[in-house]
Parts: structure tokens; sequence; C-alpha cells
């Protein structure tokens, strides 16, 4: 028999991705097992997290400081904002290294299907930093999909009237990808945006 | 379900029914249909459930306008094929017709390429999606639709497709009941100089004929009188057309407005015609 508060454990955590109720058991019994070098530390981690991680009033980053550190960097281009759907995606674009403004994640995409339209989306605060700031270019990142790219196409519109060129990310062959592997509609793209070697 | 064989799967569905009502070869044809089918479709939407699977709709050959579930949507395998306005091959199953079911899809072509960099184009994918996801009953075959569809997925990668667009939506309004009659004026009979249609009839009305209502009547391209070339404004008359029949007789009947990509691809379009 299982106790109350165990049942509890594993409902809470099997509702996280990727468990299931099973998995969440086998969760639930390590981390009972391991009670004092992983339960506790992992339940004050999270409490801790939960009490001082905010969203960014600026481009809706997660952070521990307000404005995030992203924008409290006065060394960053101010000139450029890079526009993501999420969160996952700013820490991706930040691994590379290679983007030194400022970034926006919209929290979404554009979906007729799902009802989410521009205002569910950061898109007006958007387009406020782009004229309220020194921004000239406004990077597009979203995924190469009809949602995303319905949504960076909405963008580019609303932003026409502002005088900022807004650019995205190209679409065609990944490093190390083999043509004989991709698919059509990738690579229908990749020879649309050829460039002169 | 006293047989095991039956929680098995529907090809031992399919051998116990054959063993028990042999003798019902009818019946055991319609068992069959209703377990399984192999059609080609197009991808009309797709909602995440779940982690890892969605809700796909296609609008199949054969079976119409079918939903089923698939597994593993975000696969690497199945990121570029689970796009709407995508041809593909369809195998779907289910162990009782009234299940939702699962399909098992492969990209036959992929038209994402020819709309993704045009707003246009991306808009009136968008809308052709939605209305016949929308509109079109479901598991009710509508080969012309499907037909139609298609020549007007292929069509995009060419600059016809905006007459392409207004021809599949006339075609839609036709098999939903609503046909239009462009053909002749329903005031004289003639079939010349016909530039209106009448918002109630949907029939074409002759210049002469329409000269005192032509405030209340709708304007009828002439790329829709067989003429091989338009303008902007053609298509937004066109739009227009089309659109008013689509509301007052299809969507007003749930109370509900045209769909949002519909209306974008209106409204792109009045902003060309006036840029």
């Amino acid at each position: 028999m299982i106790g109350t508060e165990i049942e509890h454990l594993i409902k809470l955590l099997s509702r996280l991705p990727g468990l299931g109720p099973r998995s969440a058991r086998r969760v639930a019994l390590h981390l009972l097992k391991n009670r004092e070098s992983l339960m506790l530390p992992l339940a004050q981690g999270l409490a801790r997290a939960a009490d001082v991680i905010e969203e960014c009033p600026s481009c809706h980053n997660l952070d521990t400081v307000k404005p995030c550190s992203v924008c409290a960097n006065p060394s960053r281009d101010a000139t450029q904002i890079c526009v993501v759907e999420d969160i996952s995606d700013l820490w991706a674009i930040e691994k590379t290294g290679s983007f030194k403004g400022y970034y926006h994640v919209l929290g979404g995409t554009l979906s007729a299907l799902d009802g989410i339209g521009p205002e569910d989306l950061s898109i007006p605060h958007l387009v406020r930093r782009a004229k309220e700031g020194a921004v000239r270019e406004v990077i597009v990142a979203l995924n190469a999909t009809i949602d995303g790219q319905t949504t960076a196409h909405y963008i580019a519109d609303c932003l026409q009237a502002c005088n900022i060129a807004v650019t995205q990310l190209a679409h065609g062959v990944p490093i190390g990808g083999q043509i004989d592997y991709l698919d059509d509609g990738t690579l229908a793209t990749a020879l649309k945006s050829r460039k002169a070697v | 379900m006293s047989d095991p064989g039956l929680r098995r799967g529907y090809v031992s569905a399919d051998r116990t029914a054959a063993s028990h009502l042999a003798f019902i070869p009818a019946f055991y044809y319609v068992i069959r249909i209703m377990l399984s089918f192999e059609d080609t479709g197009i991808i009309l939407s797709l909602r995440p459930h779940g982690e890892n699977g969605g809700v796909v709709t296609l609008l199949t050959r054969a079976h119409g306008r079918a939903a089923g579930y698939v597994y593993g949507i975000s696969s690497s395998r199945l990121r570029g094929t689970l796009e709407i306005g995508n041809v593909v091959s369809a195998s779907w199953q289910a162990k009782s017709h009234d299940q939702l079911g699962t399909y098992t899809l492969e990209l036959d072509e992929s038209h994402t390429a020819d709309v993704l960099s045009d707003p246009v184009r991306l808009t009136a994918l968008q809308s052709a999606c939605v209305l016949a996801d929308k509109t079109l009953p479901e598991r009710e075959s509508h080969p012309g639709v499907f037909e139609g569809m298609r020549a007007l997925l292929a069509s995009f990668a060419t600059d016809v497709w905006p007459a392409a667009y207004i021809y599949w939506e006339i075609g839609l309004l036709k098999e939903l009941g609503f046909g239009l009659d462009l053909t002749r004026c329903v005031a004289t009979g003639t079939n010349e100089n016909l530039i209106y249609v009448s918002p109630r009839s949907g029939c074409a009305v002759s210049a002469g004929a329409g000269e005192e209502y032509k405030d209340r009547l709708l304007h009828l391209p002439p790329f829709l009188r067989g003429e091989a070339r338009f303008e902007n404004e053609d298509i937004l008359h066109g739009l227009q057309l089309t659109g008013h029949f689509l509301l007052h007789r299809v969507f007003s009947l749930a109370n509900t407005n045209l769909p949002e990509p519909r209306l974008r691809l209106e409204e792109k379009y009045g902003r060309l015609v006036k840029a």
C-alpha cells in the first residue's frame, strides 16, 4: 500500500514532461532512498527557484534579477533585437555566442486553429521596444514552420512603419547535413536561398 | 470480446470475423473497410495532444476529411512532414469505426518551400486548409475538393495561384450545395457583358440589368468569365464574391465569422489594391 503523501508526490512528478505514472513512481522511490543527498536539496532548490526567478519585464526572459542579466549587460549591441518564440530558443542562440544584441521572447506563435492572436503574444511590447530604443535591426529567429513564418511576416508588417530592418534566419542545409537525407521542403528552400560561392 | 483473438488488433479481428461471419461476405467487407484504409491526403490541421503525439486532420481522396492520432510528431522523421498543405500517403487504423484511430504518414509532396517566403501565398494556404477543415463534413468523400486543392497547392509554385484559389473556393461552395451560376444573366438570360453577381441568388447579372442595383451587387471579375489575365483588384473582387457566400451560406449557419486566415487574405489584397 502506498501512503497518501507518496501518492501525492507520484502524482505531482507524473505531471512533469517525459514522466508517466510508472517513471514517476521510480523517481519518487529514488528520491525517498536518497533523502538527505538529493530529495531535501532538490526541494530547497525548487522552493528557492520559485521564490526568486522572475520574468524580465523587458525581454520576457527568466532570471533571478530584474531586468535579466542579458538586458542589464551594457556591453551588448543595443541596435539589434533577436525575436525568439520561447526561452529555450534564447538559451540555444546564447549558447552559440554569435549574437551580441538583445532578445525578445514572444511566448508562442500566431495560430488560427488554436486561437492565438497577436494580443496573446508580446508583439505589441516588441513594437514599443523597437520604436523607443536605438534599434536598427530586428532579427526574427522563429521556427521554419507555417505558424512560425506567419508570425515572422506579421512582425515584419507591424514594424514596417518603424523604419527598422527586419531580417530572419536562413533556411537550408544544416552543418554536417547530407543532401541525400534532407526532406523535400528543406532542399527546395535551400535551393531558393542559394548564394554565390 | 470473449474471443482473445479480437483483442490482438485489426488483423486478428478480420480473421475472427472471417471465421464467424463467412456466410455474410458483405459484412466481412464492411468490417475491413471500417478498421483500416490507405489513401492520399492533404494535411489540414495538426493539434498537439499529450507529450509526443498529435491529432492530424487530413483531406483524403476517397475518405474525405478524416482525423487520426499520430505518434511522435516532434521526431526528426516527421518534423518536415507535418505541415499543413503537405500531401502524404496515409495509413489509418482503428479497432472500430467510431474511434479516432491512428495514422502512419509518409510525405509525398511538400509545398512549404513554395509559400514560406511569401506572406500572401502563406495566408492563402492557411485559408484553404482552415476552410476545408471547418466546412467539410467528417469522413464524407469529396474527391472534387481534394483534386481541386491538390491543383491549388501545385499552383503555389506559379503566378496564377490567386485565380486558382478563387476557383477552388467556388468549387468548395458548389460541393457544399451553394453553387454559383456565372454563365448567364439571371434577369435577361444573356451571356454577354456579365459584370455583376446577385448576392442573393449567386447568379451573374449583366451590365445593363444590374445598372440600377450596382451598389448592392457583387463584382464579377473578368477571369471568372474566361479571360486569362487578372489584376490584384480582380482577385479582391473574387475574394469578396466567394467570401460573401461562404459567410452568408456556410459560416452564418453556425453563427461564426469567416476564419481568421481568410479575413487576413482579403485584407492583404485590399492593401495591395490600395498600394
